[in-house]
């Protein structure tokens, strides 16, 4: 299993229903390949009223694995988005602002294109359990920062983490906080590093970092009572 | 009568210019020898080869004005420079150049010297203490650790000569090594047992450290490291004042540098058996100097603990040792 | 008159390290709670040099923003350069020429190579050894020199266009390089590691000071020659290539010490791993055009990119935001020393004054970078 896979299993549990549609998919193809077994027991053995058993046996089954595969649809298409290189499902990712809010969940994106392989889009209160998993994966923290989507009123929080590995994984997580009280959990007890750059991402944003011990700017005046990065902001 | 009052008068005077040439020339030798070690020219600008740069500093440094900084010790403030430049002036007065060449002589001269050393050591306490800068402090705390560390071995190993000698008249220790450097208290083999001269190299390589180390100079400069302490004692003084440290600490090198010869390269003696002379004397002082400012464009500084190390760990067993060899040597040849 | 030294009584007191101090190289301020000469606590204190640079990022189109680059890392000014060119160019689409690639590999690793004579230069006035500073300066001088022949300037370069470089390379740098080459393959076993890597002072000054661990380096997401000195095998140009590099036969300096000897020691390797580069780069130099034909004015697809390149100090990010307009929603920039420095606080206590500023050495500081 390469590495972006094995961390995408491991973020799934950021997802409980995510995770619980992709089990339900496995189970459906598990379900199959149990049918064609059986299919092919079936067909070895030939016999009649095993025969009628089966298949009642098999539709059921299938019953099943289809309205499982119905219900995962949309997020099945987000998630191979990405490999089969989706034209249309491209377009989507690239355009997050012009969908309207983005819905949580896991992405894989095109390394090559985009300088990134996953990315996560979660509540804001789930930072910490992101950091936490990425901790316990080896991945560190490359940085942190923010958008200020203006005219969605919104500000967009990113943290980027990275991985020492010779196989290139990086992994975005990021959040919407909105614009008017920005306040997202510190992820500082998990990753020493994000000290400062949450501080920086206050300094400039305004985004309060709530449980972080000590959020006086950093880069700016110790005074600076204003965040440049912010799109009304005027010096 | 008359002559006897005249003669330290006029010999003071001439050490006096003595010691002002060499504290300022000095400076601009180390400017120009680190600059060959450098591969570049060294001050060009001022006279032939910079030769008047020495004088265009001591004006500017004399026209700046004396700036006593809000909140120091404003009387240690101004006596700790001249307590660096007194100490170095008047060892001066006892150093015995050639035979007849001194302006006083004292029977306790190596004593002298030592006493006089350790008050050029109050200079450094006084001014750091007194600038009320905390680098400064941290300097004067360094430095007293230092010369208290570095201080024993190099007695220790005087004590060494004194036993040889059988005198403290720095005179008389040179008189002793006369004729050729077999004679001379770092090889002693001619005047002494061979045992004897095997183990003097080892007390004139202590003796060197520990002369380096006392006058501060790098890889021993922690009272002055310019990359940690900015410049220690002298960080908040300026004009004249920083210009008597500098004084102080080359007099200090020239001094020790004096003693080094006088104790161990048998003074004013020509080697192979030359005639001596106050020549001689100059050519070793000057040779050590420059090996002085050789190690120090060399060599990175060491950190105050391991050279506190240095000394309490290695160098005092040494002289010790040293020390216990010579007196059983002494008795048993 | 007021009392020298303001003792509390548990005997602490506040040392403000900076922001003028000779050995912080530019205007960082470490607070230092010390006990005598042991630090208590180190609290570094950034932003004297901050210039917001993400924001004049925002005012202006993608290519003005260019001269900036070069004025954060003013020691690898070229890297910046590149990570910007990268991050706009996979945001545009934008193909460079192969030829382009090559030459911004050799001048890249040119300026590497003149950032870690600095460093080393830097790094042993730090340790109060002043002559090496000239004799890397002397080396330094020559790479400057032919750099400014075909970039036009010194220290803050603006040589890289978007889809190539602005001038080509001519024969007379490509000897020259040649010639410089093999002038510092002779000096450096001589003049850098007998005189100075061999030295014992060096030696007892530097091994088993300043430890950073792996978990920490990671922890606080150290890259660069910080992160190889603790034993992780991470360099941006082998784990996530970009340009030409993936063509070129290199090695990674990784040492597992931990120490400021080896992070000293990977920085001396990459030294020569770097003029392998060039060699082999200049070797190897297609014909062919420099620039691409690009648009005066880019509008790439609107979205979010990211592009990382290996400067002298580490993993240096650039994230692009854009919104489909002509100039970039946003630019956030991952300097490498910001989260190297981050791990001194927790490094520095409990040692001495001394060693701290060593550590701090090691670590290649470059505050117009780590302020931004």
């Amino acid at each position: 299993m390469s590495i972006v896979e094995e961390t995408r299993r491991a973020l799934l549990v950021l997802f409980p229903e995510l995770a619980a549609v992709e089990e339900e998919a496995r189970a459906a193809a598990q379900a199959e390949a149990e049918i064609q077994a059986a299919e092919e027991a079936a067909a070895a053995e030939k016999d009649e009223n095993e025969m009628d058993a089966l298949l009642a046996e098999r539709d059921a089954v299938r019953l099943d694995a289809e309205s499982a595969k119905q219900s995962v649809a949309a997020d099945e298409d987000n998630l191979e988005a990405a490999e089969q290189e989706d034209p249309a499902a491209e377009k989507k990712e690239k355009e997050p602002e012009e969908e309207g809010p983005r819905e949580n969940g896991i992405v894989l994106t095109d390394h090559a294109s985009r300088g990134t392989d996953i990315d996560v889009f979660c509540d804001p209160d789930q930072v910490v359990a992101a950091a936490g998993i990425m901790d316990e994966a080896g991945f560190f923290l490359e940085a942190i920062t923010g958008v200020d989507w203006i005219k969605e009123d919104k500000l967009e929080v990113i943290y980027d983490y990275n991985q020492y590995g010779q196989e290139q994984c990086r992994v975005v997580v990021r959040t919407f906080v909105s614009r008017t009280e920005p306040e997202i959990p510190t992820i500082m007890d998990v990753m020493p590093s994000a000290d400062w750059h949450e501080r920086e991402t206050h300094d400039f944003y305004g985004i309060r970092f709530t449980g972080h011990p000590n959020l006086i700017p950093i880069l700016l005046p110790e005074d600076a009572d204003f965040h440049p990065l912010l799109k009304d902001f005027t010096p | 009568m008359d002559t006897n009052i005249w003669r330290p008068i006029l010999y003071l005077i001439g050490f006096m210019a003595f010691a002002g040439i060499n504290a300022a020339y000095l400076g601009w030798c180390e400017r120009k020898g680190a600059g060959r070690i450098q591969r570049r020219t060294g001050p060009m600008e001022v006279g032939f080869q910079g030769l008047l740069q020495p004088l265009a500093d001591g004006l500017k440094l004399m026209s700046k004005q004396l700036l006593v900084p809000d909140g120091v010790d404003s009387i240690l403030f101004r006596v700790a420079p001249i307590l660096a430049m007194i100490p170095a002036l008047t060892s001066m007065a006892v150093i015995p150049f050639a035979g007849n060449v001194q302006a006083r002589a004292v029977e306790l001269s190596v004593l002298l010297i030592f006493a006089l050393a350790s008050i050029g050591m109050m200079a450094v306490l006084l001014g750091g203490w007194a600038s009320g800068n905390k680098y400064s402090l941290i300097s004067a705390a360094r430095s007293v650790s230092q010369n208290l560390a570095y201080e024993i071995p190099m007695l220790v190993t005087v004590i060494t000569i004194v036993m040889l000698t059988g005198s403290m008249n720095l005179e008389e220790i040179a008189a002793a090594q006369q004729g050729g450097f077999w004679n001379w208290n770092i090889f002693p083999v001619a005047s002494h047992s061979l045992a004897q001269a095997i183990i003097m190299p080892v007390s004139f390589i202590i003796f060197f450290i520990c002369s380096v180390a006392e006058t501060n100079r790098a890889p021993f400069d922690m009272a002055e490291a310019e990359s940690e302490l900015i410049a220690g004692h002298m960080t908040e003084y300026g004009s004249m004042g920083f210009g008597l440290f500098m004084m102080g600490e080359y007099l200090n090198m020239v001094v020790g540098a004096c003693l080094i010869t006088i104790l161990f390269l048998g003074g004013w003696d020509g080697p192979l058996g030359l005639s001596g002379g106050i020549w001689w004397f100059l050519v070793k002082i000057y040779l050590l100097l420059f090996t002085v400012i050789w190690v120090r464009w060399t060599y990175p500084r060491t950190q105050i603990y391991k050279l506190l190390n240095l000394s309490w760990k290695i160098l005092i067993p040494f002289s010790l040792v040293n020390l216990l060899l010579t007196a059983a040597f002494i008795k048993v040849f | 008159m007021s009392v020298p030294v303001q003792c509390r009584h548990d005997e602490t007191f506040v040392l403000n390290l900076g922001p003028q101090h000779p050995a912080t190289h530019g205007v960082l301020r470490v607070k230092l709670t010390m006990d005598g000469e042991y630090i208590v606590k180190a609290e570094p204190v950034l932003g004297y040099i901050h210039r917001m640079h993400e924001k004049m990022a925002e005012d202006g189109n993608f290519a003005q923003f260019m001269p900036n680059t070069a004025r954060m890392d003013y020691l690898h000014a070229l890297a910046y350069n590149h990570g910007y060119c990268l991050a706009v160019e996979r945001a545009a689409g934008i193909e460079v020429p192969e030829r382009a690639e090559y030459i911004r590999v050799i001048t890249v690793e040119m300026n590497r190579l003149t950032s870690h004579l600095l460093w080393w230069a830097a790094f042993l006035l730090d340790l109060g050894g002043f002559s090496p500073l000239l004799y890397a300066f002397d080396d330094r001088e020559q790479i400057l020199d032919l750099l400014e022949r075909i970039t036009g300037s010194r220290l803050t370069y603006c040589y890289f266009r978007f889809g190539g470089v602005y001038n080509d390379i001519d024969d007379e740098f490509i000897a020259g390089t040649y010639a410089f080459i093999k002038r510092l393959r002779s000096r450096l076993p001589r003049l850098y590691h007998d005189l100075v890597t061999g030295n014992i002072i060096l030696i007892k000054r530097l091994k088993g000071i300043g430890m950073l661990s792996k978990e920490q380096a990671r922890r606080y997401g150290c890259t660069g020659p910080v992160a190889r000195g603790s034993g992780i095998n991470y360099d941006v140009r082998k784990n996530e290539p970009y340009s030409v590099y993936p063509e070129f036969d290199f090695d990674v300096p990784v040492y597992n010490e931990c120490d400021s000897m080896a992070r000293y020691m990977v920085r001396m390797d990459e030294i020569e791993q770097s003029m392998r580069i060039i060699e082999q780069a200049l070797d190897k130099l297609p014909d062919g055009p420099v620039r691409a034909k690009v648009p005066k004015i880019l509008k790439p697809a609107a979205g979010d990119y990211w592009a990382s390149v290996e400067t002298a100090r580490g993993n240096l990010g650039h994230r692009l935001v854009c919104d489909g307009k002509k100039n970039p929603y946003k630019l956030k920039l991952r300097s490498p020393t910001f989260s190297n420095l981050s791990c001194f606080g927790e490094v520095a206590e409990g040692m001495l004054l001394a060693d701290a500023l060593a550590f701090m050495g090691s670590l290649d500081l470059v505050i117009p970078e780590i302020d931004r």
